[in-house]
């Protein structure tokens, strides 16, 4: 018997609105197994996110499920945490919501070390506005509102977390499905800010503007482009050159956010 | 037993209103001339076992606020005009959403930055009109230090009973100064809770109408799940394009303030009965009127004050009926004329209607009251 992803979506909520071809629903089921190698308590588990394509997947799971405003959902999902810490919080979103409009409540929630898991589903698009340019499009790419290629520079969003502070980075690909749910099981199971980008695809806004000819060449492009962290480490600088590592790709251990906090309770409580 | 009184400032009586109303969680940012019930807050909370959290910026502050009341906390948050206009995005939230939460704006004078140590009493339009689609507002106006403390009391109660984000707006001059206030023992004062539903969370809808126009709002981390979405949403809480239960959800969440306004609506009415010209106004300069309506009545003007303590939804009822048999109508006010507008329309042209303006970040002094009564009378 396969594994039971109906014991955790919603009766009634699918089909879902993602286009043919867009990898969210992997890395929803991703999420799932990782939910479910860990045994959250549904009651105890908020899934929070932004507005996008990505955002979407709260409303098709089973838990405390918060679809919020445009890039705010780790201010949301801090209230939830700070309120309730015994609760598990899942933040979920796309590129252009969790960097770009969401970008400050990112590095701040990233340099506070409250302990949530950040799921980004990086496709390098604005999707659901019909493909205009966000902060992960790659320089020279075609979107809609960049006709003659893309102007600006991308972020590198794992490089962009390990610096504000973060202390869990892995990065995979909705091509490396059974990779997704291992990165995430052990993103959650660490205490404290983790985030994991999931490097997505676009067929419908970003494929057919960029000379993907096929679901099947941007998925192979994912792959391609991929190289695990251990590899990596035997590699030359040449033979990297183009490539994204996927795996752990940071982590360490520093005091958390909640636990601080509860610390501070206990001490002036006991002072007053 | 005699009561404990103190000699404080308004910002500061606004923050222990907030503790006495049940607040557990405070999320804010720095902001001229609120940063002091922040302070109050980081201080005071821990001492009972709530949560502070300083937060990057406004927009972030009122999500985390929204974040926190969803777990059944009540929560706050304190700002100033650049803050408020930051925070509307997610107030609108909270409206759709019907989540509780209490927002106090310490109105500076504006627009942008503007005076931020002025007093000004300019963010009322904001208050209702400044996040977009149609909602609800509920805004409170306190004139004392007591009263700021006692409307934030009320404030948690509005917004826990009809779940709603509540404002409540002192101008610059009730959040700084200082006066005598008398503490509410415990119990003295009312205070509500929100209701929580009595069905099984199978069966539980967070907009679920058979319990009236306020649905039961459930808490995250409880036994029961739900979806919240700022998306026009049917009782369900899952999102809906359905023509007739979109109109019907906003229609509702209008109605279920409509329909309270008995119980939402407060104001003053000072020697009114007699009165052949009145003077409507609020906060601080509600007590600039009153002292210029006393001075009149010292030489047998017969004058009076009604003083608004719910701005909205406005008192339209009583200044009606006001309008139908005073002689005239004065409203001094430190913005441009805004609550005029809201006197004018509820006068129907049956009285002259003038107003007294200034943005100049100094507070509308008695005696310029006092020659309007003069003139106009």
């Amino acid at each position: 018997m396969g594994f039971d992803y109906d014991k955790y979506i919603r009766a009634g909520k699918l089909p879902h609105i993602w286009c043919p071809g867009c990898g969210h629903g992997i890395v929803m089921k991703g999420l799932i197994r990782a939910i479910d190698a860990l045994s959250l308590d549904k009651d105890q588990t908020a899934i929070v996110s932004g507005i996008g394509c990505a955002s979407r997947l709260p409303g098709y799971l089973d838990f405390c499920t918060l679809h919020t405003t445009h890039g705010r959902a780790v201010g949301f999902a801090t209230g939830i945490k700070m309120a309730k810490p015994e609760m598990n919080v899942i933040c979920v979103g796309g590129d252009g919501d969790g960097v770009a409009i969401g970008g400050n409540h990112f590095i701040h929630a990233c340099r506070r070390n409250i302990d949530m898991t950040y799921l980004i589903m990086n496709n390098n698009i604005y999707g659901m506005t019909g493909g205009q340019f966000s902060p992960t499009t790659p320089f020279g790419a075609k979107a809609s509102t960049t006709p003659y290629g893309n102007p600006d520079p991308p972020f590198d969003i794992a490089k962009l977390a390990i610096g504000a502070g973060a202390t869990f980075v892995a990065r995979g690909t909705a091509y490396h499905a059974a990779q997704i749910d291992k990165l995430l099981t052990e993103a959650m199971r660490h205490k404290g800010f983790s985030v994991v980008e999931i490097l997505d695809s676009c067929p419908t806004t970003y494929g057919r503007r960029n000379k993907f000819k096929s679901v099947i060449e941007m998925m192979n492009d994912l792959k391609d482009s991929a190289v695990p962290v251990a590899a990596a480490e035997k590699m030359s600088p040449e033979q990297l050159e183009g490539k994204v590592l996927i795996g752990v790709l940071y982590k360490e251990t520093k005091p958390e956010y909640i636990d601080g906090y509860r610390k501070l309770v206990a001490s002036v409580q006991e002072s007053c | 037993m005699s009561k404990k009184v103190a000699f404080l400032q308004g910002n500061e009586a606004c923050a222990q209103g907030a503790l006495y109303a049940g607040c557990r969680f405070f999320a804010g940012y720095p902001i001229t001339p609120s940063t002091e019930i922040a302070e109050v807050m980081a201080k005071e909370l821990p001492k009972i076992g709530g949560a502070f959290i300083q937060m990057e910026d406004e927009i972030a502050a009122m999500a985390a606020v929204i974040g926190a009341s969803l777990t059944g906390t009540k929560s706050l948050t304190a700002t100033s005009g650049p803050g408020f206009s930051l925070k509307q995005e997610n107030i609108g939230y909270a409206c759709i959403t019907e989540v509780p939460c209490v927002i106090i704006n310490v109105m500076r004078g504006g627009p942008s930055t503007g005076m931020p140590t002025g007093p000004s009493q300019s963010d009322v339009m904001q208050a209702k009109w400044g996040t977009h689609g149609d909602h609800p507002a509920i805004c409170l106006v306190p004139a004392s230090v007591q009263e700021l403390f006692t409307e934030t009391v009320r404030a948690f109660n509005l917004s826990e009973k009809y779940r709603t984000p509540v404002t409540v707006m002192p101008d610059e001059i009730i959040g700084h100064m200082r006066e005598r206030i008398v503490f509410p023992e415990p119990g003295e004062l009312e205070v509500i809770t929100r209701t929580a539903p009595s069905v099984s969370p199978r069966d539980y809808k967070p907009y679920d109408t058979s319990f009236g126009d306020i649905p039961p709002l459930a808490a995250f981390g409880s036994s029961y799940r739900f979806h919240v979405t700022g998306l026009n949403k049917a009782q369900d809480g899952f999102p809906t394009t359905r023509a007739e239960l979109v109109q019907a959800e906003g229609e509702r969440q209008l109605r279920k303030i409509e329909n309270a306004i008995d119980d939402i609506v407060t104001y003053e009415d000072y020697l009114l009965d007699d009165a052949e010209v009145v003077v409507i106004a609020f906060g601080s300069i509600a007590r600039s009127a009153r002292y210029a309506v006393n001075e009149a009545r010292k030489q047998g003007i017969k004058v009076g004050l009604f003083r608004i303590i719910t701005y909205w939804p406005f008192p339209e009822r009583q200044i009606r009926s006001l309008a139908g048999r005073v002689k005239a109508i004065i409203v001094p006010e430190m913005n441009l004329g805004m609550t005029i507008h809201e006197v004018r329309k509820c006068a129907e042209g049956k009285v002259p209607v003038t107003g007294i303006f200034r943005v100049d970040g100094e507070p509308i002094a008695p005696n310029e009251i006092f020659a309007r009564i003069q003139e106009v009378r």
